[in-house]
């Protein structure tokens, strides 16, 4: 970016500066965790700089194998249930929202007006119930233990992705299926040729933010894996907070960036999408 | 993309002459079939707001007033009348510590939060190559922020010997264990919140390009110089997407969990200093098994949100400007 200067005006303003300092402060924890995990045990913690005296990649397969599963199995668990949240939330958004943008049905303004009512709505007040519930009908620390992060997705419970979408909907042009409704299609087919094929953008941004969320989410996961076996990346993470000592602080490291790496990537291939898209949340992130 | 942006974007109500009028003239009887396949298509989402929202809610206000430790069978349950409420405001120090923790998280992290990002934008909103690089660099914080991964590296950073107090040994300060010290713990919390301004820096950005370039010209012209422009152009177009800003990152503010666990180790500690409230109920509801208590504080959360959304709403009136309402 340093090489933007162009001629026309000058690069090096006091803007410029003050942007690039802004810079490297914001991005120094990330880029000295990324260099760290690259460095010997006893070096990592008084070493300031991004940059290793000896660089070692020994961390890794250090923390690879740190606990009783290996750290593959956490990972593949964590993908598992991001990946079946992304298509849970597409699916089922999908269908509420093409309900509440196209389709006239009796209580249709207090279902709505009650679906923004849950947006703002905290998961830890319900977490004690549903746990209760879900324990109820076997799920906690039954064969499957992700029942209880995935079938609320399935029934569209993030209001905010059915939001996002109507949001969409609304902004289809109307002819189009109304065109389709007078050509002798139901319902059911100007959902499927018209509106499903229009709306693709929005299921992206719904994926890609629901594998996001997913993936860094921590709560829930922690409240209802409970089997070493099952546990997710993050809930496993939280395992080297009790092992301390300089042994774990390296594994520690290089896991720790390993975990961060598909969020990551996801930014660099849709940054566009990732900052516009927040202008429609506000939340997270 | 860019048409998910716009249609939601804070400072745009959105127009009711555009789909809902043609919705009008366009209802004869190809509707028909509507009324039946739209609860076809909701079908999902209501079985969700039953089974995974409404009922949970009853069960939670039902434990509330009930004693209840999830191991015994369901026929053990003790009712208690408000002995939880009673309890937890009058004999648990450990809620109020959590309350205390929670407000002085959300009422000094927010604003400095806010702050952050708006300046920011602020330098920002300019167009210059390399502004979009910027503004994904700021932002990217806010994605990997609320990880476990991130709130673990805050952590040794924060150590005794981490990274911070080697910086300041450069300028001869003496640094100590900044997370385990009960009068800095917190404020090591609030750094990483404010770290992750990038998401509300965007939406600034986007409530910026908003401000329609003839205001400033005008000012100009009346001989208003930067900081008056900024005060009496700037932030009065710009408060529907501050207050925007701000109900949400406080609500934010209210539940934060996985930075506070990871940093105390799941205790809250030291001595309660960063004994969030969600931490609190998660401690109380699955370490100590008290789910009465548990679902009390829940609903005790609950109301306290409300509250704080309504009085951000009635304060709201007095200082956001709406340009095309009628104020």
């Amino acid at each position: 970016m340093v090489t933007m200067t162009a001629g026309r005006r000058p690069f090096i303003t006091p803007r410029a500066v003050l942007l690039l300092v802004l810079t490297a402060i914001v991005l120094y924890p990330l880029v000295w965790m990324v260099g760290s995990s690259f460095k010997a045990p006893e070096e990592i913690l008084n070493n300031v700089s991004v940059l290793p005296d000896t660089w070692t990649p020994e961390n890794y397969p250090d923390g690879w194998t740190h606990f009783d599963v290996a750290f593959g199995r956490f990972f593949l668990n964590s993908a598992m249930v991001a990946s079946l949240t992304v298509v849970a939330n597409c699916t089922s958004c999908l269908l509420a929202a093409y309900a509440f943008a196209r389709l006239r049905f009796r209580l249709r303004g207090f279902w709505f007006a009650i679906m923004i009512g849950t947006l703002l709505l905290p998961s830890h007040v319900l977490i004690v119930p549903q746990f209760v519930m879900f324990r109820s009908f076997g799920w906690v620390g039954g064969p499957w233990p992700y029942l209880p992060l995935i079938v609320p997705h399935l029934l569209a419970t993030d209001a905010f992705f059915v939001f996002l979408m109507v949001q969409f909907m609304r902004g289809i042009p109307r002819e189009l299926d109304d065109a389709a409704k007078i050509d002798g299609c139901s319902a059911y087919s100007a959902f499927r040729h018209v509106i499903l094929p229009l709306s693709r953008p929005a299921l992206v941004s719904t994926a890609i933010f629901s594998f996001i969320w997913t993936w860094n989410d921590f709560f829930r996961q922690l409240v209802y894996l409970s089997d070493l076996e099952k546990y997710t990346a993050p809930v496993a993470l939280t395992l080297f907070i009790d092992s301390t000592g300089q042994s774990s602080v390296g594994p520690m490291f290089a896991m720790s960036v390993l975990s961060l790496a598909p969020v990551f990537l996801f930014f660099v291939a849709f940054q566009r999408l990732l900052v516009e898209g927040i202008n429609t949340t506000g939340l997270k992130g | 993309m860019s048409n998910v942006s716009v249609t939601t974007r804070p400072t745009q109500p959105r127009p009711q002459s555009g789909p809902a009028a043609h919705q009008r003239r366009a209802r004869p009887a190809r509707h028909r079939d509507d009324g039946r396949a739209g609860y076809v298509f909701l079908s999902p989402w209501l079985l969700g707001l039953a089974l995974v929202t409404a009922i949970p809610m009853l069960v939670s206000l039902y434990l509330s007033f009930t004693d209840y430790d999830i191991l015994s069978p369901w026929s053990d349950i003790q009712w208690v009348g408000l002995d939880n409420y009673r309890t937890m405001f009058t004999d648990d120090p450990a809620f109020w510590h959590a309350v205390r923790v929670t407000l002085v998280f959300a009422l000094i992290g927010t604003p400095l939060k806010l702050g952050a990002a708006l300046g920011v934008a602020l330098l920002l909103n300019r167009s210059f190559r390399g502004a979009g690089l910027f503004r994904g660099l700021f932002y990217l914080p806010s994605l990997l922020g609320g990880s476990v991964a991130v709130a673990m590296i805050w952590r040794s950073i924060f150590d005794r010997t981490g990274a911070f107090n080697v910086f300041l040994g450069w300028f001869g300060i003496e640094g100590k264990a900044w997370v385990n010290d009960p009068s800095t713990a917190l404020g090591t919390l609030i750094l990483l919140a404010v770290w992750q301004f990038g998401a509300p820096m965007v939406i600034f950005l986007a409530g910026l390009k908003q401000v329609p370039v003839e205001l400033y010209e005008a000012a100009e012209v009346d001989g208003a110089g930067t900081v008056r422009k900024f005060l009496s152009v700037t932030l009065p177009m710009l408060s529907p997407v501050i207050f925007f800003n701000l109900v949400l990152e406080t609500i934010h503010g209210f539940q934060g969990f996985t930075s506070a666990f990871v940093l105390s180790g799941g205790t809250g500690g030291p001595v309660d200093s960063t004994l969030m409230y969600t931490l609190q109920l998660y401690l109380k509801g699955f370490a100590n098994f008290e789910m009465g208590y548990a679902s009390a504080m829940a609903w005790v959360f609950l109301l306290t949100i409300g509250l704080v959304t309504v009085v951000l709403f009635r304060t709201g009136r007095f200082w956001v400007h709406y340009s095309d309402g009628d104020d």
